[in-house]
Parts: C-alpha cells; structure tokens; sequence
C-alpha cells in the first residue's frame, strides 16, 4: 500500500516530483486502509471529496511538472479533519448523538486555508464527546483503538486523528487542545502533535469546549510535518477576535535554521517529576533532557509552584465556559429533537427530552459548570479560578526570564488499557495536570515522540516555549528528532 | 396623584442601533434602502454568526461602539475606556446561541443624566434624571407562534441595541413620559437610531414601587416590559400605582415580578414571578477582547457629535425669541427640528421676522396632528413650502390666522398648492375697505339700540360691532383694518 510507502509530505512530494507516485493514487490507497481499518479512528469518510480533491492536484501537477510547493504547500496530501471542525455540508459530530445529523452551512478557516493549499481530506475523525475526555471512550460512536497496541486507548480527547496518523490513514491530521487533547494522544500513540499559542490559528469553524482555552493543531510524523501545516493554517482571521494579528513566521524555513545548542536554556521544572509520574515516563524524558545537556544546552532547575492547582482551575474555567457554549444544542435549532416534539408536555419536559442525547462526562461537566458560574457561587469558583490562571501564568513569565524553553514530560504515564480509568472521572482529570498549564497561560506545546516503555508503548517528550515562539518549539524538537529520536 | 403615597420609576431603555450591519457579523442591520424589515423574507438576514451555529464565532463592529458612545457622550456619561462584553445566558427559543452577548459589570457609559422639561397642573417643571449606565448588546430574533407550533425568524438576531438605565429618579409617570421623550428626542438627533417606536426600536422598561410618603425605603417593584408608546408609558405606570396602591391598602404585598401591557385592557398583567426568574450566570465573554477606547478614538468621535436638542432649544430662544416650551416641542423630534429649519429657510431675508409665526404653527396646529395620527413629521403631505408659503400669506395679511390653520388642515388631508386652496375655499382676507364699509354699515344700520349705547361711553361694545361684522364678511375681514373701519364709523 502506498500509504505506508510515503508517510511524510516532504517524502510525497519528492515522490510526486519523480512521478513515481500520483496524488490519486496516494488517495486512493489511504482510503482503502482508513475502510480496511479496524480501529474506528474515522467517524466519516469524505471518499467522493478526497478523490475529486485528488484529481484537481493530479491536474495541478501535470500543469507544472513539479509540486508548486510555495503556492500549494500541501498539494495532494491526504489529511484527516477532528469531528469538531466544520466543513461546508459535511455532517459535523463532536462524536455526540446530540449532531449527529449536524450538516453545518460553512467551513471554517483552519480548514479552509489547508484545502486552498491542496490538501486532500481523507475523512473526520473520532474523538471524545465534544472534546471532554483523554481516552476517546467517551465518544457515543464507540471508543478509537490504540494504532500499535489493541486493548489500549490512544488518549484524548483527539484519539482519532492521532490514530489515524500513527496507522498511516493519513499524513497528518488536524486535532484541537483545550486541556492536553492533542498533546497527550500524540504521546500515547508516538507521533508529534502540537498545540500552538493560543490565538495563532483561528478558531472559527471549531465548536467550542472552552472557547479561552481551545486551540486547532497539527498531528503529524514529524516536526517538519507539523511545521508545514501550522504554516499554512495559522496567521490572523479576521473572523476571530481571539486570533493574534502578529505576522506569521515561515516555520519551515525556520528549521532550517542550525539551532545553537550553547546559547539555548532548559528549563526543567521541578514539579513535572513528582510522584504520580510513572518511574519509567520520568526516566526516559530525563534521558532526552541529558541528550539535550551533551549538546551544550544549559540545565536550568526551575519552578512552577502553582501547578498542583492548574487541574482545579482548569475543570473550573473549562467546564463553565462549556456549559454556556453548549447550550445551543436544546432541540430548538441544533440537537435531535424528541420524535414526539410536537405532542411533549411543555419547554422544560422538551429540553429534558433533548439534552439526554448528550452522554456522561459531558453532562457532568455541564452541570459543574453551571454551577460554578450561577449566582452566590460564582465568586468562589469561577472568579476565584480566573485569579489562580492569572498566577499560573505568573509562574510561567517568571519561569521564561531564566530560560528560553520548558522540557518535561507529556502525561503522568504512557496509554492505559480501555475501562481502566473510566469509572473514575477524578484520576481521569489528574492524568490532564501536565498539559493543562500550557492552555491555562495561552503558551505554544508539543509532544515529541522520546522513546518507549517495556510494553512497547511509547513516551512523549513535552516542549514548551513563551507565547508566539512557537518557531522555537518547533527548532527545538526538531533538533532533538534529528539528533535523538 | 394620591398625597399620602410617593411613586418611584427607574426606566431601562432599550434602542436599536442605526448601523448598516448586524453588531457581530456582516449581515445588514435591517431592510434595504425604502424597504421595511417586515417586507424581508424570513431569515433573509442571516449567517452562520447570528444563526449561532456551532464554531462561528462574533466580530464586534465598531460602528456600534461609536454609537454606543455618542449617546453615552449625548447623555452626559463617563466613556469607560476598557469596558467588556459578557454572556448572559438563559434558554428561549428565539435567542440562537442560548445566551446573548451584552455588557454586566464593564459597561461602555456610566454616570450621565439628563434634564428634562415638562408641563403639569398648569406649571412647567424641570427636573434632572440619573443615567446609570448604558451598555451594548444584540437584539434577539423573533418567534411567531401558530396553533400547533412556533416558527422563529432570526433577521433581528444580532442587530445592535443600546440599554439605557436610568436612577430611579421619576416621581410620577409624567416625569417618566418626559424623560422617555427627552430621551428619545436626542438618540435620535444625534442619528444613532431611526427611533421607530412602532417597529421596536425604541422600547422601555419600567419598574415601579410606592412607598407612603417621607419614607425612604423603597416599595417592592414591579417590572413592566416592552412598552414603545410615550402615552402607553405614562398609562402603564398610572394603572400599576393604583394597582400597588390599592393592594396594600387592603392588607396584601406587592411582588416582585415582571408584569406586560395590555394596551387593549388598559391594565398591566403578571409575566412571571421572581420565584420563576432566571439566574443569568454571566461571565466575561471569551471569543472577544475587552473594547479599547483610547483618547484618539475618543476625540474623534466628539468631534463628530451633531447639535444636541438641548442646545439647539437654546439656539432657539435666543436667535429667535421663543418660548422655551415652544422651542422644546419643535427640538423634540429632529425630523420637527428640520422641518422647522427648512421652513425659515425657504423665508430666506424674512425668516427672522416669521419665526415666530412659523414655531407657533408648528408646536401649535401641526405638533397636534402629529400626535393624533401618531405619525412622523416626514410622513405628512404638508411640506416646508406649504408653511412657508402660509406664514408669507399671513405676514402680508392675506390670510387671517384662523384661516391659516383652515389651510394647514386642509393640506395636511390632501395636499395640494395653497394660493388655489385659499382661491377655492374662499379663504382670502378681504382688506378692500370698501366692501368693508359697506358691511361694516350694515351691522350699525342694524343695530340702533347698541349704538346709541355705545356712543353713551359703553366702550365695551366695540367688540360686539366687530364681531358682526366679521361675520357679515364671512370671517375674512383683515381683523386690524375691520377695527379701525368699526371705529371710524361709529364715532362719526
């Protein structure tokens, strides 16, 4: 199979170059294995879609020869969408059976500009319910299978697209982070994923969880891989407020600028190595940061010291900016309506009846929500919270003034068996605490494959930059994927 | 107005903005050039943004915070440089997003007042009222409720409003009808809103206690929504002060709840009661950025502020003489204002001379036809040329001022050019002293025992002569040249 053959874009647009591969064919390929597959990583196929974009790049390049790589950057590559991301007429899920007829009107900017870049949309993957959750067992589709290691789960809440990756459904693919969504399935399934500074891609077009705290970004093989999409869907939108107006660097190029290992600072903070962090997480991560201290690299014990309440605060913001975002979905326009509409009692009987299509977590995270923002309660939780993020954020400016970078590890362990968290929603939300900070500070981070544990499962090495230096992150893990990995 | 009780009024205006577009997204505001919004297919106005579909996200339209901004710096408030939007968020079908961005604790204006000028018992009275604050928000759509369902149009969904709080500082429902139209005369002199009151656009809440009098703690209030009537207003809060009044007389409690108009019954009636009220749970807004006005944005905008009706009253008065009253009702509507602009204008050297004459037709004969069709000044058949050509015909003594509101009227129902309307009516003055005489002759011939009365020194019946006499010209003697002529002959 093809798909297997040609796994980067670099290496398929060389291929293209020497016509020994041909975007159709690529495409076609990568859609048999995402039918073939087992693992329930796509929720839709877009095969009419995917091959009609195929064609058009077959075309492009028979007009000129070679790949116009400056115009379109991501020509005939197949890619694969999270659920949560809109396309024009494509049934939008977030894996809920409250959309699961949803065929939203327009498409998003994200998405749109990787399509004017000639990518080509394999399918929409699989994911936790609306984004809440970090083993995709919370999709009302079913669960996504673990891409190396059946029984195991692939993590969350983006666990289709990191599957779909890792499995070589797809090139790359687009996942969204809140809290650790793209981070941690990208560690649990060994392939690099990153969540860009809040504000560097735009939102629109993605249904928000946590509209401060969400953030569209690549999962890719590689950190080139991952440069290339960033580089094609980040940048202003003038149809987000919350998208940063700063120019765009070009992060491809950026790469390929030699990184100097003797003026760099690593900062290493304390409270990412504590108990609950898996003996054999720790010491492989330590392993790469001792790599990065043979380059030249400068050690730098840091600390965050409100980290062990970056969890609370978190499942404070989140869940109560979710409780207002989701109430949209009552039956009236958006959600399935009861099939007795017309006949139930009143209005309170008839939102019942409609938001018992939303499944467990995302009806308990709904109700903590709405609780911690209704009145007489809303000082004690939600604005203390947003005073705590505030000092969460301190930690990290202060953190940066002695160093350039943050390395540590991704999650507290590798991917778990399926079930085996499930029951119990708190030590679910304590697995989350190494990557909510990043969101919490609006900060650019990305998990890097960095080894594996006896089982074979492997281990994600977190690098975190300040806000809009997320050519750093990228420079960084680069270099440690060229020199370690 | 009852002595032993005192009556508190805070009102909450609500106005929709004049912007081309909607206040989050590129969707026009309303109907096109000539159009009315009720002439606009349903859901013809919208998008992903005001349809609330999921992952759209808002845009704030500046356009809408300058707006927000002339009024407020109309209205005499302080402009919060940073202020912010929230979500306020309840469930209702016709609310798209299931809660509606609007501004809570950060609101663009705040501290203004505003003076308000009105008449009762006989006596001008002024008054200032607190502004508390004014904010920005989006309006909701629209539900449309037939037998067996509901149908939701959502071209309002997003246009911009402006809320004005007021202190509670009305005592009565004129004082509340007054600030309503002082209100509405300068949101609409400034150009930041059409005012349409008929189409929604300038609507008010009013809550309203009693309290026995000399007390300071106030009443339980009620809150009465969605009255867009001046008259309606005043109505409202007259029935709900005798309602209040009369409940705790007889030994029961006012509730707090929300209470509509029923302008049919001429009553108020319970909505909803505060046990069924709804917790908002508003928190800052995520998908916008606090709204930065910094003193560069602001000067502009102050730059940019139009004559307040305030100060053209003032204008008014002193280029022109008028009474304060009369200079209030013409200010009162700009389009009134405008009107009353043109019509000196067309006068050109003489306007000075006719203003006055030009301001009593105006706050006179045509403010009440205004009020009794209840339209808008620019909705008549009569024009400035009509009035200018009027006032000039009266100056000249052509027309007597009788007559002049006999035309008035009369192009007011069909239009038409003056000069033939005084030709076919006959309602020319007739200044030919000679035809006088002769009538004049006629009344005295006629009346020998008042003659010789008045010769006596009974000098009070000079009047009765002229009377007569005017109607023996079929009321269109030149009043002044009829006395004179009365005079000449019953002293020779």
């Amino acid at each position: 199979m093809l798909n297997e053959k040609y796994t980067t874009i670099t290496a398929i647009h060389d291929a293209f170059d020497r016509k020994e591969l041909s975007p159709v064919e690529l495409t076609r390929d990568t859609l048999a294995a995402a039918k073939a597959s087992k693992h329930n990583a796509y929720l839709t196929l877009l095969e009419d879609r995917a091959m009609e974009a195929a064609k058009r790049a077959d075309q492009i390049l028979a007009e000129t020869g070679k790949v116009p790589r400056d115009r379109f950057p991501l020509l005939g590559i197949p890619l694969a969408i999270k659920d949560n991301l809109v396309i024009d007429g494509v049934r939008t899920t977030c894996a809920s059976k409250m959309l699961e007829n949803y065929i939203p009107p327009y498409t998003g900017t994200a998405v749109d500009r990787l399509e004017k870049a000639g990518a080509v949309f394999i399918g929409k993957t699989n994911m936790d319910e609306f984004a809440m959750g970090g083993s995709n067992e919370n999709s009302a589709f079913g669960p996504v299978e673990h891409p190396t290691h059946p029984g195991y789960v692939p993590g969350g809440s983006s666990g289709g697209s990191a599957t779909a990756v890792r499995a070589n459904l797809c090139v790359a693919a687009l996942g969204s982070d809140t809290g650790g969504s793209i981070r941690q399935p990208a560690s649990y399934c060994g392939v690099v994923g990153l969540k860009p500074t809040y504000g560097r891609v735009s939102r629109y077009g993605l249904v928000a969880f946590a509209s401060s705290l969400d953030q569209i970004g690549p999962f890719a093989k590689n950190v080139e891989d991952a440069a290339t999409v960033l580089s094609v869907m980040g940048g202003h939108d003038p149809l987000d407020s919350t998208s940063s107006s700063r120019p765009l660097e070009n992060f491809v190029a950026e790469l390929k600028k030699p990184l100097d290992w003797k003026g760099l600072r690593v900062g290493i903070p304390k409270e990412y190595f504590i108990d609950g962090v898996d003996a054999t997480v720790a010491k492989t991560v330590r392993a790469a940061i001792a790599w990065v201290e043979k380059q030249g690299a400068k050690l730098v014990d840091i600390s965050l010291p409100n980290t062990p309440y970056a969890v609370s605060v978190y499942y404070i913001v989140a869940v109560s900016e979710a409780s207002s975002n989701l109430a949209r979905f009552d039956g009236v326009r958006f959600g399935v309506r009861p099939p007795d509409a017309m006949k139930v009692g009143d209005i309170a009987d008839f939102y019942k009846k409609v938001r018992a299509n939303f499944g467990p977590e995302v009806k308990r995270r709904i109700i903590l929500g709405t609780f911690a923002l209704s009145s007489g309660y809303y000082d004690a939780y939600f604005r203390k919270a947003c005073q705590v993020r505030r000092l969460l954020k301190n930690d990290f400016d202060r953190a940066f003034k002695d160093c350039d970078v943050i390395l540590g590890p991704i999650a507290p362990s590798t991917a778990f068996k399926h079930g085996e968290k499930a029951a119990d929603p708190l030590k679910m939300y304590l697995n989350d605490i190494l990557t909510i900070p990043c969101n919490l500070a609006g900060l650019p981070g990305m998990s890097l494959p960095c080894g594996k544990n006896e089982q074979g499962l492997p281990i994600g090495l977190q690098v975190i930059a300040p806000q809009f230096r997320d050519d750093l992150v990228l420079r960084v893990g680069h270099a440690i994927e060229k020199g370690y990995v | 107005m009852n002595p032993e009780w005192e009556v508190v009024i805070g009102l909450e205006i609500h106005t929709q903005l004049a912007t081309k577009t909607k206040i989050f997204c590129g969707c026009p505001a309303g109907a096109p050039e000539g159009k009315s919004v009720a002439d606009l297919g349903p859901n013809a106005n919208t998008c992903p943004v005001c349809t609330g579909q999921p992952g759209a996200l808002p845009v704030l339209n500046r356009q809408v915070v300058e707006y927000a901004m002339k009024a407020g710096l109309a209205l005499d408030c302080e402009i919060r440089r940073e202020n912010v939007f929230s979500r306020k968020n309840y469930f209702y079908p016709d609310l798209p997003k299931g809660y509606q961005i609007s501004q809570f604790d950060l609101p663009i204006c705040e501290k203004g007042h505003v003076d308000i000028e009105y008449k009762f018992g006989g006596k001008e009275h002024t008054k200032r009222i607190g502004v508390t604050r004014i904010h920005m928000e989006e309006d909701a759509g629209k539900n449309l409720h037939m037998d067996e369902f509901s149908l939701v149009n959502l071209n309002r969904a997003c246009v911009p409003l402006i809320e004005i709080v007021s202190e509670p500082d009305m005592r009565s429902a004129e004082e509340a009808g007054a600030y309503m139209r002082t209100v509405h005369a300068i949101v609409t002199a400034i150009g930041v809103t059409d005012g349409n009151m008929q189409e929604g656009n300038f609507r008010c809440d009013a809550n309203v206690s009693v309290m026995p009098k000399g007390s300071t703690k106030f009443g339980t209030r009620a809150e009465i929504k969605n009255v867009n009537s001046f008259r309606f207003v005043e109505k409202a809060i007259e029935f709900e002060v005798d309602r209040q009044i009369a409940l705790i007389q007889s030994g029961g409690r006012v509730v707090q709840e929300t209470r509509l108009w029923d302008s049919a019954k001429g009553q108020t009636f319970s909505m909803r009661s505060k046990e069924e009220a709804h917790d908002y749970r508003y928190f800052p807004e995520p998908d916008l950025i606090p709204v930065h006005v910094d003193e560069k944005w602001l000067e502009k905008v102050k730059a940019s502020m139009p004559e307040l009706p305030t100060q053209k009253k003032a204008r008014y008065v002193t280029e022109f003489g008028l009474s304060g009253y009369d200079a209030g009702v013409l200010t009162s509507s700009s389009s009134l204002a405008i009107f009353f602009e043109e019509t000196l204008s067309l006068l050109g050297g003489a306007a000075k001379g006719l203003a006055k004459s030009v301001s009593n037709h105006v706050a006179g004969e045509i403010s009440r036809l205004l009020n009794e069709e209840m339209i808008d000044i620019t909705a008549a058949k009569l024009s400035p040329r009509h009035l200018a050509e009027i006032v000039k015909l009266q100056a000249g003594n052509s027309i007597s001022s009788t007559n002049a509101k006999t035309v008035i009227g009369l192009v007011w129902k069909n239009g038409g050019v003056v000069e033939k309307i005084i030709e076919t009516e006959g309602l020319a003055q007739v200044s030919d002293t000679g035809a006088l005489e002769k009538a004049v002759e006629g009344v005295i011939a006629a009346n020998p025992g008042q003659v010789a009365e008045y010769r006596a020194g009974k000098d009070k019946l000079l009047g009765f002569f002229v009377g007569q006499s005017m109607k023996a010209s079929g009321g269109k003697a030149n009043p002044t040249l009829l006395q004179e002529i009365v005079k000449k002959k019953l002293s020779s």
